[in-house]
């Protein structure tokens, strides 16, 4: 660890002093490790019914007629459901997060190969894949738009015609800056650069697909649905409107999630599907997708065609950034993020540097692929505008002919210019960029390697050393300006001590692997002095939490966090009114000290947090006015967003033979504010990082001219084993978010935007001796190869 | 669509079943539905995951690449027998204190492919351990704590 001004503090151990932040193994391992956590496929309800989607084997096309007779003749099978069913009672279309309409069956035509056409529902899960073979689709045939630099040509197939006066597969057009003051600043400068970059759509691809099981009760019209959802208190408003349910008959449960990863924010068809099949029948219905239908139907990532330009001046000084955007939609606009956001907070492109201008417009079209566009631990769009600003700070490195990691040294923003407006509107919290970069370039060795990789250039050997510096913002947001239709991105969350002194303590937020059942009992155990072990800690059940926007975009701990740290906070006030009066002294007599009140000046006269509960519940008086029990509610409205940072530095070998990379090293120096558990915090991390080396050599899902998807199993679409991985080193410094209650920031998506930059750039570095500036995702051995023959052609 | 039952008779986690089922079902949906040991997962459709990795005589399979019928007359293994008499297996032991997982659910898997590992090669170095959990993917770890904790449980019965 690099000693840094803002070094951490030393952390509380909770192994040897268990009260609050620090290093403390998870309180979910020991049901996992043992095969015991409930996931929604080991839901097993009586007489529960299976669900199956038949889905579209054509990109577009007219749908000409469905037979289901003989779907419908198989002895097993339930209800067989079309289009045209679902549009009897108005359920054909569901709105997405974007405020665009999804078909749930397609009605008139289908317009993404893999989409849903028709479900049954039968005895059990191989009956109901039976009965789908059974089911007859007379398509007309329709010419597919896949490449999206089509889309908007006059003569492209217009694909939403079910929008009134729809002509063409124009989205929206969106931009951000000054255009202007923008092209002044490229006029005067002395270097431009200009780079096309293409981020190939990818997808999250949780190790669990989605799914659920719906119950409605037909006597008393309840719905219970147990659902693999990110947001189930979202999810819940949206259903009541969807379905015409009222909302508080509609229990929504998230139990154990097999990893989110953005992939499980949007409702998808399937759900609706099974609401609608366990109505029908008065009976459980589960519906669990698997992986092809996952990979081909539910939220994809990225898909931005990006023209980036970077102004500087001769000695390097970057003035301006200016990027025009083509994004890829898919059939219908589903990304999830805030209303006001169409392009998600892709206007933090300016990254850590200080710039006098900045300018981005943006265009998205609809295609004839699959929704999304927000998923894979993007926080909203920022691992393209991270990608973009790294990419461009090393292709103007590049022209310059100066070492990259100087570069950007030169132009970070100073720790002094915090909190720091960004000329496309964004003001940074806190940051201390230099020494994070400093500590990432020691701990790998930079100038070591600089030699190394010049040695090794005079034998024709190809090692490439790729940096990345980036800004994430994360912890939407603000209730004034983010909203999900409507629904303010505020988060709950309510505590509740017992007479005894445990704890339970309720969260809006939906934990899929990220540890809150544990760090969340650590936020309150600081606050309040109850021990970690001694706070349950819920979440997931709409019945029994408090109503929030659920987790993604690293917001838990920003926003939820916060609610904790403040619910605790309110906790220990009441608390300390009840001390006062049984240690017969005044309020402001009291010092706090972790777990107990102590009277100011005699250490003797004490009661611990366990005395007052019990206090607080039994007999005896408590001071004028106060009521009995202990706890406590708050609902969070944060006042900005968190701005973690980080530096990392990836080294790679190439193959010059085969244009294999073998990533060899990968020093990640990560900064989240207060760091409530190291250890998860270094797993989050690691996860991240193994996001980016896929994203960046292995995986893209890519389609044929008809629109057919070929990355539609893991045989294609490949993620990273345990070999394409190094052993990851990690770093990090800590500089606190001022407006946070204890200082902490978001941090889980961090490595997964910070990653797939540095690993690019340094591929890109090995290959300078072929005079490669730019090489698009994935870097596949096929790629590099064609990039050191310089026939290498944009990703699509 | 008539198929006709076949018995089959096997040992699970110590416990003897036997039941009449479809040759085509696939043995980890017979762990999971007929057992109820949903402990054993399924992530995917092609046999790359590995979620579904069982023990069958002492050996690793995916059990998503076999049919129920393929097991009569074997020993399965899954991670909810892992343990014995309460106590946890130095492998699942390890999983917990070396953070080698997150949302749990390549997890039995894992462990089950690293008990196999381990079996075969007791003393495995950090490459062998990564090549030995190729079959097994993870989204969560990044692999490095997996590898640690496998590490450490080789270790740990270097002790016993």
């Amino acid at each position: 660890m690099t000693v840094t001004e803002n070094a951490a503090p030393d952390l509380v151990n909770n192994d040897e002093h268990p009260l609050g932040h620090g290093r403390m193994l998870r309180k979910e391992d020991p049901r996992f490790i043992r095969g015991l956590g409930k996931y929604c496929d080991d839901v097993q309800l009586r007489g529960m019914l299976h669900l199956a989607i038949l889905r579209s084997p054509m990109a577009h096309a007219r749908i000409v007629n469905i037979d289901t007779s003989a779907a419908e003749a198989h002895p097993k099978v339930k209800a067989v459901v079309t289009g045209a069913a679902l549009a009897d009672k108005g359920l054909a279309w569901m709105p997405t997060l974007s405020n665009d309409v999804q078909a749930v069956l397609a009605t008139d035509k289908v317009r993404f190969q893999g989409q849903e056409v028709a479900f049954v529902v039968a005895e059990d899960r191989y009956a109901a894949r039976d009965a789908l073979e059974l089911i007859d689709v007379d398509y007309e045939p329709l010419e597919a738009v896949a490449d999206v630099r089509t889309a908007l040509a006059p003569d492209a197939p217009v694909i939403r015609d079910d929008l009134e006066g729809k002509e063409n597969n124009h989205c929206f057009d969106w931009e951000t800056g000054d255009a202007a003051a923008t092209q002044a600043v490229f006029d005067r400068a002395d270097v431009v650069v200009k780079q096309e970059m293409v981020y190939p759509r990818v997808h999250p691809a949780p190790m669990e697909t989605c799914g659920c099981v719906a119950d409605f009760d037909r006597v008393d019209g309840g719905l219970t649905l147990w659902s693999t959802s990110q947001a189930p208190h979202a999810h819940r408003t949206l259903y009541a409107l969807v379905a015409g349910l009222p909302e508080h008959k509609i229990r929504v449960i998230s139990p154990d999630i097999g990893g989110g990863f953005g992939n499980k924010v949007p409702i998808y068809p399937g759900y609706v599907c099974s609401i609608v099949g366990s109505m029908l029948t008065g009976k459980p219905v589960k519906w669990m997708e698997d992986r092809s239908e996952n990979l081909i139907s539910t939220g994809f990532a990225r898909d931005y065609v990006m023209q980036g330009e970077i102004a500087a001046t001769k000695d390097g000084k970057i003035l301006a950034i200016r990027t025009d955007v083509l994004a890829d939609h898919g059939a219908f606009n589903g990304t999830a993020a805030p209303v006001k956001y169409p392009a998600g907070f892709f206007g933090v492109f300016t990254g850590s540097y200080d710039l006098e201008a900045a300018y981005c417009h943006m265009t998205a079209v609809y295609t004839n692929k699959a929704p999304g566009g927000v998923a894979y631990a993007c926080s909203f769009r920022i691992t393209e505008a991270v990608y973009l600003v790294e990419r461009l700070v090393d292709c103007l490195a590049y022209e310059l002919d100066v070492d990259p990691a100087d570069l950007r040294l030169n132009n970070f923003i100073k720790p002094e210019q915090f909190p720091y407006a960004t000329k496309t509107g964004w003001v940074y919290d806190s940051g201390n960029y230099e020494p994070a970069m400093r500590q990432s370039m020691e701990l790998v060795g930079y100038a070591d390697l600089r030699r190394e990789q010049a040695d090794k250039r005079t034998r024709g050997e190809l090692m490439g050393i790729g940096c990345s510096f980036f800004t994430e913002a994360v912890g939407a947001g603000p209730r004034k300006d983010m909203d999900i239709l409507g629904l303010g991105m505020a988060d709950g969350c309510e505590l509740r001590v017992h007479p005894t002194g445990k704890a339970v303590v309720r969260l809006s937020v939906q934990s899929q692997g990220q540890g809150h059942e544990t760090t969340f009992a650590q936020i309150v155990a600081e606050e309040i002095g109850i021990p970690p072990g001694d706070i349950e800690v819920v979440h997931g059940d709409t019945d029994n939490t408090p109503f929030g926007l659920g987790t993604y975009g690293s917001r838990s701990t920003p926003v939820s966090g916060a609610a904790a740290a403040l619910v605790a906070r309110k906790v220990r006030d009441k608390a300390k009114i009840i001390a006062s009066g049984m240690l017969e002294v005044s309020v402001a007599d009291l010092d706090w000290d972790k777990g107990s009140f102590r009277v100011k000046g005699d250490p003797t006269s004490s009661v611990t947090i366990q005395d007052i509960a019990m206090r607080a519940h039994g007999a005896g008086d408590l001071p004028e006015g106060l009521e009995g029990g202990l706890e406590a509610q708050i609902c969070y409205n944060p006042s900005n967003l968190t701005y973690p940072f980080g530096a990392y530095i990836c080294v790679v070998d190439i193959d010059p033979g085969t244009g294999a990379v073998k990533v060899r090293r990968f020093v990640a120096v990560d900064d989240c504010g207060t760091r409530i558990n190291p250890m998860i915090i270094e797993g989050q991390v690691h996860g991240g990082l193994t996001d980016g080396v896929g994203m960046a050599l292995m995986e893209m899902i890519s389609f044929d001219p008809d629109g057919n998807c070929l990355s539609s199993s893991f045989m294609d679409y490949l993620i990273p084993t345990a070999l394409e991985v190094p052993h990851w080193e990690t770093g990090f410094t800590v500089t606190p978010s001022p407006h946070h209650p204890i200082g902490a920031k978001g941090v889980g998506e961090s490595a997964t935007v910070g990653s797939p930059p540095a690993v690019v750039n340094a591929v890109i570095d090995a290959l300078r001796p072929y005079g490669v500036r730019h090489a698009d995702m994935p870097l596949t051995p096929s790629r590099v190869w064609e990039a050191m023959q310089g026939t290498l052609k944009p990703s699509f | 669509m008539t198929t006709t039952k076949q018995t089959v008779t096997m040992t699970v986690d110590g416990a003897q079943y036997s039941d009449d089922v479809e040759p085509r079902l696939l043995l980890v949906q017979y762990l999971r539905e007929r057992l109820g040991k949903t402990g054993t997962t399924v992530g995917c459709d092609t046999t790359n995951c590995g979620a579904c990795t069982v023990l069958l005589d002492g050996e690793s399979v995916k059990s998503c690449t076999m049919f129920a019928v393929q097991a009569d007359g074997h020993e399965v293994v899954t991670v909810e027998g892992l343990a014995q008499n309460g106590e946890l297996h130095p492998v699942q032991q390890a999983f917990h204190e070396h953070a080698a997982l997150q949302c749990g659910y390549c997890t039995s898997g894992m462990i089950m492919q690293s008990v196999s590992l381990l079996n075969e090669n007791p003393h495995p170095s950090q490459e062998e351990i990564r090549s030995g959990l190729e079959g097994n993917l993870c989204r969560c770890t990044g692999y490095q704590s997996i590898v640690e904790a496998v590490s450490a449980a080789a270790g740990e019965g270097d002790t016993q």
